[in-house]
């Protein structure tokens, strides 16, 4: 019996537990029925998140069509992460913040230029972790689409907005996925300093996969 | 029917009299060649006119534009939907990137000025005029799955052929595969958050003849699909026909106020000056 907190409630074998630290990307094959906990270490730290079919990876994680099968735009315990073509390639299994973004997707070098400006050009970005990670099996940038932030809160204000509010995860506070298929996981442990999104400071996650 | 086909196996050129007999046949939905109509706006020449067509309901097209070029889309009977991919023409790797245009923009509902940006921080459409109002960054389109569980049937060969399908079809066109169909925007069809996240899908039926004008920043392929709104609420498979034109048009002065009227828009206008700058 564990007494490590970050375990609690997981049930069976631990096939995989590393710390991810901050800034950096991860990738993992996941089999159909494991379990991927991601820990939020010290508290609102953005997990930028991709999904790729392990038997055809031009099969990925679709924001669009997940968000439309479900009739709402937070990703809470319970909803499929569908693919482009319709079929759950994880499921939410639980979670111990109420909800998750998908819209917002991953900071680039290139659109971190727009939103803060070019001496941001320079610095680290989502979109290089994804790729870099990527590149080591074939997939390169046509792979990258709308992702999910684990940890992140971006409501739509009633004119459109997107909101800029208080992250809602606190240290210590997990998201349980559970691999409805044999699943690729491509995450970017959020580099972004220009944005409160992680309290202007990355910090690590903890990944554990269990079966 | 010509008499010759009234017995083809004995006339080896029935079937070339058939079908050269159906050449100039008008219908609701087609392209026109050349281009031709009688209500571009006015000071556009009838020499820039370099499309015309009227997209059919449940179909779709795809083109090559210039920079500088305007895009106009007429929701003719006021059921279309048009979903849009865009890539850089030269380098279709470069494509639309939801996220970042609603992110970079703060906002996440379109409308006059409102810029499509690419994944690459460059502005590849802006819309220029918009007398809609109800577009959709969120939902994107159906897929062959939806349309299935909808409609009973969502192949691409059948009758209620499905927006991720067309959007393939619309692709390979121009060599591009599964790999390259990224998330889309919708316009005509709306798409409201509640507080809580729900999304409240705005179908209409609208009021005919609604449009929304786009300039292409770059050179652009678009893809567009005019199907069903993947969260529409009817039972039937409801979509009417999208007009399409454009015309080649004078590529953004450095006193546009598109261009001008935010400091995100105007580095996305610096990024992709920057990268005409060639």
């Amino acid at each position: 019996m564990s007494t490590d907190p970050h375990m609690s409630g997981l049930t069976g074998t631990v096939l995989h537990d590393v710390v991810v630290p901050a800034r950096a990307p991860w990738l993992h094959h996941v089999k159909a029925g494991q379990t991927l906990r991601i820990v939020d270490l010290e508290g609102n730290q953005a997990v930028d998140f991709l999904l790729y079919s392990a038997a055809d990876d031009a099969e990925r994680y679709s924001a669009q069509d997940t968000v439309a099968a479900q009739g709402n735009l937070f990703l809470r315990e319970g909803t499929k992460l569908l693919s482009n073509e319709g079929n759950a390639l994880m499921t939410i299994a639980a979670t111990s913040v109420d909800y998750h973004d998908t819209i917002g997707g991953a900071c680039s070098c290139e659109s971190n230029t727009l939103r803060y400006g070019h001496h941001t050009k320079s610095e680290h970005a989502c979109v290089e972790n994804f790729l870099e990670a990527n590149l080591l099996e074939g997939r390169g940038k046509r792979d990258i689409v709308s992702n999910i932030n684990f940890f992140m809160n971006v409501p739509v204000e009633p004119d459109g907005s997107l909101g800029i509010v208080d992250g809602i995860s606190a240290p210590g506070l997990t998201v349980d996925l559970r691999a409805e298929m044999d699943v690729i996981v491509v995450v970017s442990n959020c580099p972004q300093v220009n944005n409160p999104c992680n309290g202007f400071n990355p910090t690590p996650v903890r990944m554990i996969v269990t079966a | 029917m010509t008499e010759a086909l009234a017995d083809p196996l004995s006339n080896p050129l029935a079937a070339r009299d058939h079908a050269r007999a159906q050449g100039g046949t008008v219908v609701e939905s087609m392209p026109v060649l050349p281009p031709v109509a009688d209500d571009l706006p006015a000071g556009v020449s009838p020499d820039d006119h370099v499309w015309e067509e009227t997209i059919a309901a449940g179909g779709y097209a795809t083109r090559r534009l210039t920079r500088g070029s305007r895009l106009r889309l007429i929701d003719v009977k006021g059921d279309a939907a048009a979903s849009i991919l865009i890539f850089n023409a030269d380098m279709p790797t470069e494509r639309l990137n939801v996220a970042d245009t609603v992110k970079v923009q703060w906002n996440a509902y379109l409308g006059e000025g409102k810029l499509l940006l690419s994944d690459m921080g460059r502005v590849m459409m802006s819309i220029v005029s918009d007398d809609a109002g109800t577009h959709d960054t969120f939902c994107g389109t159906s897929n062959p799955a939806t349309n299935l569980a909808k409609y009973g049937e969502g192949r691409n060969s059948g009758a209620f052929p499905s927006g991720r399908d067309r959007f393939l079809l619309g692709a390979a066109k121009h060599g591009l595969g599964r790999r390259d169909v990224h998330p889309c925007v919708t316009l005509f069809k709306g798409a409201r958050i509640e507080a809580d996240g729900t999304i409240t899908p705005e179908v209409g039926p609208f009021a005919p003849g609604r449009t929304v004008i786009l300039r292409a920043e770059m050179d652009v392929i678009v893809v567009i699909a005019n199907v069903p709104h993947v969260l529409d609420p009817r039972a039937d498979y409801t979509v009417t026909p999208l007009r399409a034109s454009a015309w080649r048009g004078p590529v953004t002065g450095e006193d546009d106020p598109v261009r001008l009227a935010t400091p995100e828009g105007l580095r996305a206008f610096e990024n992709v000056e920057d990268y005409f700058r060639r």
